[in-house]
């Protein structure tokens, strides 16, 4: 079977989509799969440092489609995870330097030695995004539970339907259940209300995603992150199980640390 | 009585105000149309039945409503009933 194309994108940036190209990457590869993650943003290369492959970049994405190299030599492989494989973006190049048609051309290659294509989308609505939705087969839009993130988002929704790239699959992330419960931040059913697609996967807040993205680690590799779960459960959807939601616990605020005070009778 | 309050504490909270807020947003940015520019086309609308048909002006509603993705412009506009003329 030919591998499946998907495009991690967004509009707005900041919101989660290396982060959470990473992680399905990591996540698809230890279960075995083939995959390859391409880092479409170029001029503005992340998606290697968050892998921590950083280090072994000769070639890139622009070498690859202007034919300076074959693409096993663009390929870089994770150590940890021998399934996992990177193409870094140019890192001295415009978005310009690749076409829509371009890309198409390179994942109907990578299809017939991959299971998996993961698409780093650049922020915005221009050339980039452009790049990284033609060749897609599952268009995986990252929002956050906040205005202007969610605004974007809804954007980059009709702007993929226009494209004939949808249905958009909703990745809510950042969720902080506290907040939530306070009515301090919008519910992940009143974002699906609003942009009124079908929602892949709500991922909470979590600070491991920080500290194991400053090691360049993949937080689907810790077992107890709660982020870690949510990515893992996200790619086992994207292979069409059913997997339910995970529901949001709070985080040990105020009420929890009272209840533990109770629990462990003052100490 | 308590679902009353909740309900009134519930409209006081920010996530509330963002909910209430994004829905006109999302309307005015998928039809491409302001929301002065939408009272506008209202105000036209009402016009252009009245001068065919005597319309109940306090009565009428036009609202825009989200249906999955797509928009909807949802009229409703009660005529007054036409008093017969004295034949003559």
């Amino acid at each position: 079977m030919p591998g499946k194309v998907v495009t991690i994108t967004s509009g707005k940036g900041g919101v989660g989509k290396t982060t959470a190209t990473a992680n399905l990457g990591a996540a698809l590869a230890a279960e075995g799969k083939k995959v390859v993650c391409i880092d479409a943003d170029i001029g503005l290369r992340n998606l290697d440092v968050v892998l921590g492959l950083e280090n072994r970049i000769v070639y890139d994405l622009v070498d690859l489609i202007e034919g300076r190299c074959r693409s096993r030599q663009a390929l870089i492989r994770d150590k940890r995870l021998p399934e996992l494989f990177l193409i870094p973006a140019a890192q001295t190049r415009d978005k310009s330097a690749v076409s829509p048609s371009d890309m198409t051309r390179l994942c109907d290659d990578l299809r017939g030695e991959f299971d998996w294509i993961l698409i780093d989308s650049p922020a915005g609505i221009e050339r980039g995004f452009r790049n990284a939705i033609a060749p897609t087969d599952i268009a995986v839009v990252i929002t956050n539970p906040e205005v202007a993130a969610v605004r974007d988002a809804d954007r980059i929704i009709g702007l993929i339907e226009a494209e004939e790239k949808g249905p958009a699959r909703l990745l809510i992330n950042r969720i902080k259940p506290g907040m939530v419960k306070r009515g301090e931040m919008l519910s992940p059913d009143d974002v699906l209300e609003l942009l009124a697609v079908e929602l892949i996967g709500m991922v909470p807040e979590d600070e491991v995603v920080i500290t194991s993205t400053n090691r360049g680690t993949p937080v689907v590799l810790d077992g107890k992150s709660k982020a870690g779960q949510a990515f893992r459960n996200i790619a086992k959807r994207l292979q069409g199980e059913k997997i339910p939601f995970l529901p949001l616990e709070e985080e040990s605020g105020f009420f929890g640390k009272i209840s533990k005070l109770i629990r462990t009778g003052g100490n | 009585m308590s679902g009353f309050f909740e309900q009134l504490f519930h409209r006081d909270t920010s996530a509330y105000q963002a909910k209430e807020r994004m829905k006109l947003v999302l309307i005015n940015d998928r039809i491409n149309m302001s929301s002065s520019a939408l009272d506008n086309l209202k105000t036209e609308i009402i016009g252009f039945i009245s001068r065919h048909v005597e319309i109940d002006q306090d009565a009428v509603r036009i609202e825009m409503k989200q249906d999955g993705r797509q928009q909807r412009l949802i009229a409703d506009i009660p005529l007054k009933s036409s008093r017969r003329k004295s034949v003559g």
